[in-house]
């Protein structure tokens, strides 16, 4: 059950951990298109 | 397009968490290897996934060596991005799937080295486009794209042709499963699908923004430059 639990986790960290990148690199163009407006 | 993301984005969560309740309640428990099978419903959709998503970047790759449209050159980055998380997923949950079954990590066996340098391939295709700075980059990734493909088929097929540690097919021909274990692989695989789309859809419209930004700011610097003359 352990190794089972494990592999769930896993497969979600990963995804997240791309989500994550995704949300942080969204940010930074947010924070770029606000200087290209100034 | 814009009312659909929130749709797609309610129908993936809804069929993650149901593939979810089917994988780990619903679904039969195998009797050899017991609970640690269930890990089948994660790993193979997630490989199926990734196949399809470097099949799409093998199309999108030859569409921009043909004619050089920049919207398969985004496609062909963003499928092959998507591939690698799902491809990585694959190759996590495998050996954790061995070690009580194997009782083994890892094997250099046929099926699972090929995915390795699959996943290599890949990964080397992506850091050539984040590091490389020449214009000639879109056409060099594409190139590798389509030798990096050919490694699809030969991880597909390998379990079929030869004779290897990892399980044999278990859907199509020779395949024995369960259709109750067929009926919960096919939903996790559905919900797979709905979560690549839905990812792909949001990294394709954030390089599409990244790109326009880039050219503004270039466009800026030109501007800058010729004014302070």
């Amino acid at each position: 059950m352990n190794y089972l639990i494990a592999a769930y986790i896993a497969t979600w960290v990963i995804h997240g951990t791309y989500l994550t990148i995704l949300a942080r690199k969204y940010s930074k163009i947010q924070r770029e298109i606000k200087s290209l407006k100034k | 397009m814009k009312r659909g993301f929130p749709i797609l984005a309610i129908v993936t969560a809804l069929l993650l968490s149901f593939g979810l309740y089917e994988a780990l309640i619903v679904a039969p428990t195998e009797r050899t290897m017991g609970d640690v099978q269930r890990i089948f419903y994660y790993h193979v959709p997630s490989a199926w996934t990734a196949f399809l998503l470097f099949l799409i970047n093998f199309v999108a790759s030859v569409t921009y060596l043909i004619r050089r449209n920049a919207k398969a050159d985004i496609l062909a980055l963003v499928s092959a991005e998507v591939g690698v998380v799902f491809c990585t997923v694959v190759l996590v949950t495998g050996p954790i799937w061995a070690r009580p079954v194997w009782g083994i990590w890892w094997t250099w066996d046929l099926r699972l080295t090929l995915t390795l340098v699959l996943w290599l391939i890949y990964v080397s295709y992506l850091m050539l486009r984040r590091f490389s700075t020449s214009s000639q980059t879109p056409v060099m990734a594409a190139v590798l794209a389509v030798f990096g493909a050919l490694d699809v088929p030969l991880v597909y097929f390998s379990i079929w042709f030869f004779r290897t540690q990892h399980p044999s097919p278990v859907i199509g021909d020779g395949g024995s499963l369960d259709p109750r274990m067929a009926h919960v692989l096919l939903i996790n695989w559905a919900a797979f699908l709905c979560l690549a789309w839905l990812v792909c859809w949001t990294r394709y419209r954030l390089e599409v923004v990244q790109r326009e930004v880039e050219e503004a700011q270039s466009l800026e610097a030109l501007l800058e430059g010729d004014g302070s003359r």
